[in-house]
């Protein structure tokens, strides 16, 4: 059996940044929060930059409860879809190039999602990851943290269940 | 519900910025209950392929009218964060309607509010998302002659 040549790093890279940024350019809701995604391999970390219509309190000033919850919504369904794409993705059937808003993969639909709230939300840049718990056929459940300066002083975490899209269309 | 205090509670809850870019609307105060608004809007969107609007946005609405029922409450808290959050969503919002958040404190202590809330579209009979939240109380300090 001959091994097969490795294929080039620039194609791998191209390939997963083109699918990472179909998925998210297609969501004006995450345009709307300026939501970034920073990728090392597979491993996704949520950026949130802070603005000003991110806050909530004006008086601290402290970043929206809501804005906390949506963000690390939005930081569950990517880092869930994206986890869902991958093996398609790495054997090349996923192709960038063929991704418009039409053929784009449905997203998982939130079913529910619970946050807690551990501290304030500092007036400065947010970050956050996802772990999916569990993935089934029509089931997940996904965990989430969000921190600010320090990755072992989370500002929020929250844990979602979420209808994942039927394969057939 | 004084009318003063119905007016303070209003303009802290429409001033806050985040409130301004979803362009949320108080719609009713009373003491512990709040209705706010948010109109449909293109650019929160989370599933283009059919236009409704991203559960973070209602989400954000939900949060937003939980903190304005604990500030309408008649203990008159100085503040409130919330503590804990969870959202059911029931169906997707109907693109191209307002959708409307009612929550009510249905339980406070000396420090903790007990809120739930329900948002609906056009549709009222049919809710778009549920929620239940503890949010923080921060009772205002007695003066020394009420003690």
């Amino acid at each position: 059996m001959s091994a097969r040549r490795p294929e080039p790093v620039q194609q791998i890279k191209q390939r997963r940044d083109g699918v990472l940024n179909a998925l998210l350019t297609g969501i004006p809701y995450i345009q709307f929060l300026d939501i970034r995604f920073d990728r090392r391999g597979d491993e996704l970390t949520a950026i949130l930059p802070f603005d000003e219509k991110v806050i909530g309190n004006t008086m601290l000033p402290a970043i929206h409860g809501g804005v906390t919850a949506a963000f690390l919504e939005v930081t569950a369904i990517v880092g869930l879809s994206w986890a869902t794409l991958w093996d398609q993705m790495e054997t090349g059937e996923l192709n960038p190039d063929a991704l418009t808003p039409d053929t784009l993969p449905k997203m998982p639909k939130t079913i529910d999602f619970t946050v807690d709230y551990l501290r304030a939300g500092l007036p400065r840049d947010a970050y956050a990851r996802a772990r999916v718990n569990r993935s089934g056929r029509r089931y997940a459940s996904v965990h989430v943290e969000g921190w600010q300066d320090n990755r072992d002083r989370l500002f929020a975490q929250a844990t979602g269940h979420f209808l994942m899209p039927s394969s057939n269309g | 519900m004084a009318d003063d205090k119905v007016t303070l509670v209003r303009q802290f809850i429409e001033g806050m910025p985040h409130s301004r870019a979803l362009d949320l609307r108080v719609e009713y105060l009373e003491d512990g209950v709040s209705e706010i608004s948010m109109p449909y809007d293109p650019k929160l969107v989370g599933d283009p392929a059919t236009g409704v609007i991203h559960g973070g946005a209602v989400s954000a609405l939900m949060d937003t009218s939980g903190g304005a029922a604990v500030m309408s409450h008649p203990t008159d808290s100085l503040g409130t964060a919330t503590l804990d959050l969870r959202i059911d969503y029931m169906r997707p919002a109907t693109p191209g309607q307002r959708i409307t958040a009612r929550a009510e404190c249905y339980h406070v202590t000396r420090s903790i509010a007990f809120v739930r809330a329900v948002a609906t579209d056009e549709d009222r009979d049919r809710p778009v998302a549920t929620a239940t939240g503890a949010f923080t109380l921060e009772r205002p300090k007695k003066s020394e002659d009420q003690v």
